[in-house]
């Protein structure tokens, strides 16, 4: 005989519970009914604010209907579980339906805690908790310009951001005098308001509201001290009250404030019910996280099938990105323990605070907040949970190396085996280090099959990827960099390699130096070598190209494709523009100014691109490589012939740098710029190569970037003149195409340079290698052989036939679909 | 996995028509091509490599993009695969089953060859 068991609610816990069972592989035993309040199954409540993103509800789902139905699980939607008769243990739903059990379990969840402010339920007023509300405050948005959300705490700030999304203007009121009341202190949450106030939100802190008024419509909000503030939107996100009205009926116990109360074990006051996740009320306290949430449910199962597992208190860590800015908090983050001391890192520049408080003999970490910047959340949290001794400097857990090269040699080595890595899914560092060693784990794809691991929140993913290096290292396992599964060989090596042997094309290569076929790692790495060393014509590697190279344009939403020509230094003249206006018109294309001090135009369809580029081709304009892993652009400013600051001629030397290298292939995109002066218009200091006048020559900067994460570039060279510039450059690039790594930009090779940037000046300037010769030399073959792809293209039919959607029809791909926004044309939205 | 290979069993015993849908020039070596069937995009890849010709779907299940004939061929431990341009998605050309970790898989189709000519088996 079967046991029932009957879960009320399908939340991510409630799913959580099935999916734990089912784990368990003990499904023959057991029979599960489980009833839901809305209309589809469980969904990723954390990331709600993805939908307004573009997600959809089906991309926020934990698992599709046919799960359920797999694993013989009936789902009873839109149909909440209504009543409790605990003696004859039945549940009944609301439509009705009648259903015995032998365990139940709640997992109703909790609701959006309204505060008994008169007038809220006029229209315009929503709470921000479940997928309709979301569609509700979607459809209101449209006609509302100013929305306000109460709550500045953790959800209030997650509905702002949402709120901010569609387009409004913005304003966060939380009653306590600072954001985060529960998570940060008074410094943090400064430093978090001025964060969120420069993205436009304005943020009103010890404002009660008293009323809300307006019509049948919200119109406006008065607060207690009698101001008002007009608005036409207003969500209420103030915090939440667990569900547990079914429960009470029922007479089980609950809290003076809410919450079913439980025993260590998930059980209610009555033996054969339990309570998880936030209708539950352990030790006085509601857990209004999910992974707390996950553990009772994981606690519940252990105990229906008769396995020993108890709920203990839960750490209420977090780390959080809030309208992007990170925030994190862990332990005991006001520093209450006694005798605690604490240290504060604060930038008022950057946005940054940091906390950390410790024992006063300095080798205890109590707990800590992070806002601005949380690299090391990882690591302070599992020093602080397994009580690791803080190294000599505690800060620099907290601050990370600071421009020393020493590290502070505080490392996962020193985690016990029982530190909980993944608190989302409950995975140690022993089962993550066991896998690795027992089950042959040794990647981050294996482990996350393997056990779950960085499957949730994703926050612990790159601790994962570290110990999974670290073990393998530890068991004496080589992690060479090979470039794939088909080449043992690092990038560097197959450069040498190619010339050496003079390898022309990827099946020789393979077969020379590979195996297997190939796939979309090491084909465009190696296309990137032959284009690098023989400089052919990138469509004679068709077939190795991404599809950017394939097609000479950068693929973009809906399968259309941009247009960028070459604008060397952004130095154009009215003629040339009044084409590229034409030649966008004519095709209907949408056209921006890019960053790079250019222009791009967009919504091509595949076979009009031959036809773009032959008009653009007829007026003088050649190729930008926009698509290519290639030079892009050399940003100027206007320079000395027209700025009364102007040393030399910026854009002069920017166009003749640009020319010189551009089509130059490279592991990465290469971007430049030129400034005239050291107010640095061009932003020089951000590119791969930057020059600066000065008043006796040029300055040279190298391997800075912006992108995600932005680094200056360093300075390489003073006062020398173009044509010492021109040579350094010369030998930096080849130096770096022969030696980066796949796909990493000039930053991201020094950093890995042994040496750094000194190294790199004796192999430059001083030619310690003696290789300097050789670099030039190659550099001119590129320079000499360049030619203009497109040009190529237009002039020659057999490559024009390549530009086709379908090969047995000459109709476009008839599911691009437009939509018209600010009078241009943009995709539609995928999904 | 097991149960899928069954149903493409199943479905090739079933009565299956070959559409004829290009010629073997048409599809430069090892690269795609999309073809239309009716209201169907089918991208077929000519997987010079090992002599094989495949077919699945056109559009790419994370995205609901038509783009999968210009995606790149590759293998992953000798199986066949083609890796979607847009995210990197890969997916199996033998059984359609997306080699990156993710649940959605794609329809693959029967394909044969004969003189210069490529048909795709559909199901009537």
């Amino acid at each position: 005989m079967k046991q029932k068991i009957v879960v009320a609610g399908n939340g991510m816990v409630g799913y959580k519970f099935c999916e734990k069972l089912i784990a368990k592989n003990e499904l023959a035993k057991y029979e599960l009914v489980v009833f839901g309040e809305e209309p589809r199954p469980a969904y990723d409540r954390v990331h709600l604010s993805a939908y307004f993103e573009g997600k959809t509800a089906e991309d926020l789902t934990m698992a599709p209907l046919e799960w359920y139905t797999k694993n013989n699980i009936q789902l009873i939607l839109s149909d909440p579980v209504s009543q409790i008769d605990p003696v004859r243990k039945t549940v009944t739903s609301m439509k009705g339906v009648v259903v015995s059990y032998d365990k139940l379990i709640m997992a109703t969840g909790s609701a959006a805690f309204v505060p008994p402010i008169p007038g809220s339920e006029k229209d315009g007023v929503f709470v921000y908790r479940t997928i309709e509300d979301l569609d509700l405050i979607l459809e209101y948005s449209k006609k509302a310009k100013k929305g306000a959300v109460i709550g500045g705490g953790l959800l209030g700030l997650e509905a702002a951001k949402a709120v901010a999304d569609l387009g409004l203007e913005t304003h966060v009121i939380e009653f306590a005098p600072r954001l985060m009341p529960r998570q940060l202190d008074e410094a943090g949450a400064v430093v978090l308001k001025d964060k969120i106030e420069e993205l436009g939100i304005t943020v009103h802190l010890s404002k009660s509201t008293a009323s809300i008024d307006g019509e049948h419509a919200i119109r406006s909000l008065t607060f207690t001290d009698g101001i008002e503030l007009d608005i036409d939107m207003l969500v209420i996100s103030a915090g939440i009250k667990p569900r547990d009205e079914v429960a009470v009926k029922a007479g089980l116990e609950v809290g003076k404030r809410g919450g079913i109360v439980v025993n260590d074990y998930m059980q209610t006051s009555h033996p054969d019910i339990y309570a998880i996740g936030e209708c539950a009320l352990y030790k006085e306290m509601i857990y209004g996280l999910v992974a707390p949430g996950y553990e009772m449910a994981e606690v519940a199962v252990a105990h229906i099938v008769g396995t020993e597992r108890i709920f203990a208190p839960y750490d209420m860590s977090t780390k959080l990105k809030l309208l992007g800015v990170d925030v994190a908090s862990y332990g005991d983050c006001y520093g209450t323990t006694p005798q605690s001391k604490t240290i504060v890192f604060e930038d008022k520049v950057k946005g940054i605070y940091k906390r950390m408080n410790i024992s006063e003999d300095g080798k205890t970490l109590y707990g800590g907040i992070l806002v601005g910047e949380a690299e090391n959340y990882n690591m302070l949290l599992q020093t602080f949970k397994n009580g690791i001794v803080l190294p000599p400097n505690p800060e620099d857990l907290m601050l990370g190396s600071r421009g020393g090269s020493e590290s502070s040699g505080h490392g996962l080595s020193m985690l016990p085996d029982d530190a909980l890595i993944c608190s989302c899914e409950g995975v140690s560092k022993g089962d993550i280090c066991g896998a690795v060693r027992d089950k042959d784990i040794n990647d981050l794809a294996g482990m996350k099959a393997c056990n779950k691991a960085g499957t949730g929140c994703g926050g612990c993913v790159p601790m994962v990827k570290d110990l999974i290096n670290d073990t393998m290292k530890s068991m004496g396992k080589v992690i060479k960099t090979v470039l794939c599964e088909h080449f043992s060989y690092s990038r560097q090596e197959l450069y040498d390699l190619v010339r050496i042997q003079e390898i022309k094309t990827f099946d020789q290569a393979l077969d020379q130096l590979g195996k297997g076929c190939g796939c979309e790692v090491c084909k465009p790495a190696i296309a990137s070598i032959l284009a690098s060393t023989w400089n052919e014509m990138i469509l004679k590697h068709a077939p190795l190209q991404d599809t950017n190279d394939k097609f000479l344009a950068n693929i973009q939403k809906g399968g259309t494709y941009s247009v960028v020509p070459r604008i060397p230094g952004g130095e154009i003249t009215p003629d040339k523009l009044i084409v590229i206006g034409s030649v966008a018109k004519k095709y209907n294309l949408y056209t921006k100014i890019t960053g790079g001090q250019r222009i791009d135009m967009f919504g091509a369809h595949v076979h009009e691109l031959p036809d773009i580029w032959e008009e653009l081709i007829d007026a003088g304009f050649e190729s930008g490589h926009a698509y290519g892993k290639a030079l892009r652009t050399v940003k100027s400013c206007v320079g000395s012939t027209w700025c009364r600051f102007g040393l030399h001629d910026s854009v002069g030397f920017a166009i003749r740098i640009e020319e010189r290298y551009r089509g130059l292939r490279a592991p990465h995109k290469l971007k430049s710029a030129v400034s005239g002066c050291v107010r640095e218009c061009a932003e020089a200091q951000s590119k791969d190569f930057g020059i600066i006048a000065t008043e006796k020559g040029w300055n040279l900067f190298v391997c800075g970037n912006g992108g995600s994460k932005p680094q200056h570039a360093l300075l390489f060279a003073s006062d020398i003149d173009e044509k010492t510039c021109i040579q350094y450059i010369d030998r930096f690039l080849m130096f770096y195409m022969k030696t980066a790594e796949p796909l990493s930009r000039t930053a991201t090779w020094l950093n890995k340079m042994e040496g750094g940037i000194n190294y790199l000046k004796e192999v430059i300037i001083q030619d310690s290698l003696g290789i300097c010769d050789q670099l030039e030399k190659e550099m001119q073959f590129m320079v000499d052989t360049y030619a203009c792809e497109w040009a190529e293209v237009v002039r020659n039919p057999e490559l024009r036939k390549r530009f086709k959607h379908f090969i047995n029809s000459d109709e476009a791909d008839p599911t691009v679909a437009f939509k018209t926004e600010r009078e241009q044309k943009f995709p539609v939205d995928w999904k | 996995m097991e149960e899928k290979k069954l149903t493409d069993e199943i479905g090739q015993l079933q009565k299956i028509s070959w559409i004829k849908v290009c010629t073997t020039d048409s599809i430069p070596e090892n690269e795609g091509g999309c073809v239309k069937i009716k209201d169907k995009q089918i991208a077929i890849f000519n997987f010079t490599k090992t002599g094989e010709w495949f077919a699945t779907d056109n559009q790419c299940p994370h995205k609901m993009q038509m783009i999968l004939s210009r995606g790149m061929l590759g293998d992953q431990a000798g199986e066949p695969k083609v890796a979607c341009p847009y995210h990197k998605k890969t997916f199996s050309l033998h059984t359609g089953e997306c080699l990156s970790g993710e649940e959605y898989s794609i329809q693959t189709y029967p394909v044969k060859v004969e003189k210069n000519e490529v048909f795709i088996g559909m199901t009537v």
